[in-house]
């Protein structure tokens, strides 16, 4: 059988959505049977590879280099899953979208107020965008695996479905938010 | 039930008989059949804004909001079809893009009926723009809060602050998306004179909007209180 390429992204997010992934336990030894694992900050790649199958990406979209990293993926992927309410809705990352100056703001707060020595503004790091967004505003998603983090049952159903070429019926089973 | 100021209509292909003046959603109830519900509560006058419990009329384009329609003879009713799925879903979803709803942060996270809904017909993403504009958030009072940001505006607590406990505290200021649950004459709750504090606006929120400082939210929600009232005043 062919095993299907596969990665995982990790955009704005707290990595909850990864570690509810490993939280498969004994499920992965049978998803292992089926994917190639391509991608992922589990592993040491540097770059997005090409002809990916299956994406699931985890985080809202939050600067511009996860802007870049998300078309880039979109680019090279076939079915792209949103995981986890980051990625979903923006969630919590997306609070900051309720201050009026929010990028600046949290830029101010984390490398200035909040430090003990040595405040200043960072210019090395990726710029935030305006606003963090879900993905689904930024590019085509395929399917979304909501949950803060979703759980392992889930996103287990959810990949089983769609290893087996069936489209997920969410209907009663995710718990939004 | 039958004869002098009852109605026969059909609910769902099965017969039904209900008195004249009752409303769609009443006769459904009573008749074991469920119609989903959100600002509708037991025990308060039906108010029919978040049309969640909208339903088929045979005969007519419309859809009718089952809280607030009366039943007449030989109505033909229709509670569960793949178009009232894909409306209720869409309202759902509209709720939940009008303010910047964020679960992980809220304290009704798990104990709330919005996100009840959302899980039944499947809101897995919001297919609208969010709109992420601040709303004010009242923490002046001793113990009760008021977060605008997760308010549905469904008015239970408008309602039950009325009709049940007969104060009036709270109302609606404004109009269309900036409408907005004010205390008095959009006062700071702290300062109310006629706030009686009795916590049932706390208890009939379906959402996180109104709650109680430093409790449990699953302690604090009592959703039986209007009807349970009612229910000894008739006695």
């Amino acid at each position: 059988m062919n095993k299907v390429n596969f990665a995982t992204v990790w955009l704005s997010g707290c990595s909850g959505c990864h570690m509810s992934f490993l939280d498969q336990d004994e499920r992965l030894i049978d998803l292992a049977e089926k994917i190639n694992l391509v991608y992922s900050p589990l592993m040491d790649v540097k770059d997005f590879p090409e002809n990916v199958d299956v994406t699931i990406v985890e985080g809202a979209v939050g600067n511009e280099e996860q802007l870049h990293l998300l078309k880039t993926v979109r680019e090279h992927t076939k079915i792209l899953i949103a995981i986890g309410d980051c990625a979903v809705t923006g969630n919590v990352t997306a609070l900051r979208n309720t201050l009026d100056n929010g990028s600046e703001e949290i830029i101010r707060r984390a490398y200035i107020e909040l430090t003990d020595v040595n405040p200043l503004t960072p210019n090395d790091v990726p710029k935030l965008l305006k606003r963090a967004c879900p993905l689904n505003e930024v590019v085509k998603v395929d399917y979304f695996i909501p949950g803060c983090p979703p759980s392992a049952d889930l996103i287990n159903y959810v990949l089983t479905e769609i290893l087996a070429g069936r489209a997920p019926n969410m209907e009663g089973k995710a718990k939004y938010g | 039930m039958s004869g002098a100021g009852t109605v026969k209509l059909k609910i769902n292909g099965v017969e039904v008989t209900a008195y004249e003046g009752e409303t769609i959603l009443e006769a459904a109830k009573r008749a074991g059949i469920r119609i989903p519900t959100l600002c509708y509560l037991d025990g308060l006058s039906n108010y029919g804004s978040c049309r969640l419990c909208i339903v088929e009329i045979k005969g007519s384009p419309k859809l009718f909001p089952s809280c607030t329609t009366p039943v007449s003879n030989g109505m033909e009713v229709i509670t569960d079809s793949e178009r009232l799925r894909k409306y209720r879903k869409m309202t759902v979803e509209l709720l939940l893009s009008e303010k910047p709803h964020v679960c992980a942060v809220c304290v009704a996270n798990g104990n709330c009926e919005l996100q009840d809904l959302a899980k039944e017909f499947g809101v897995d993403h919001l297919r609208f723009d969010r709109e992420w504009t601040r709303q004010k958030i009242d923490l002046t009072h001793d113990f009760l809060v008021i977060d605008n940001n997760r308010c549905i505006l469904c008015t239970r607590c408008v309602r039950v602050c009325d009709e049940i406990e007969g104060v009036h505290v709270l109302d609606i200021k404004a109009r269309g998306k900036d409408s907005q649950i004010i205390v008095d004459m959009d006062e700071d709750w702290g300062s109310s004179r006629s706030c009686t504090s009795c916590r049932k606006c706390a208890r009939v929120c379906p959402v996180g909007a109104i709650y109680v400082r430093d409790k449990p939210i699953s302690e604090t929600k009592d959703k039986d209180i209007a009807q349970f009232i009612i229910s000894r005043r008739r006695r």
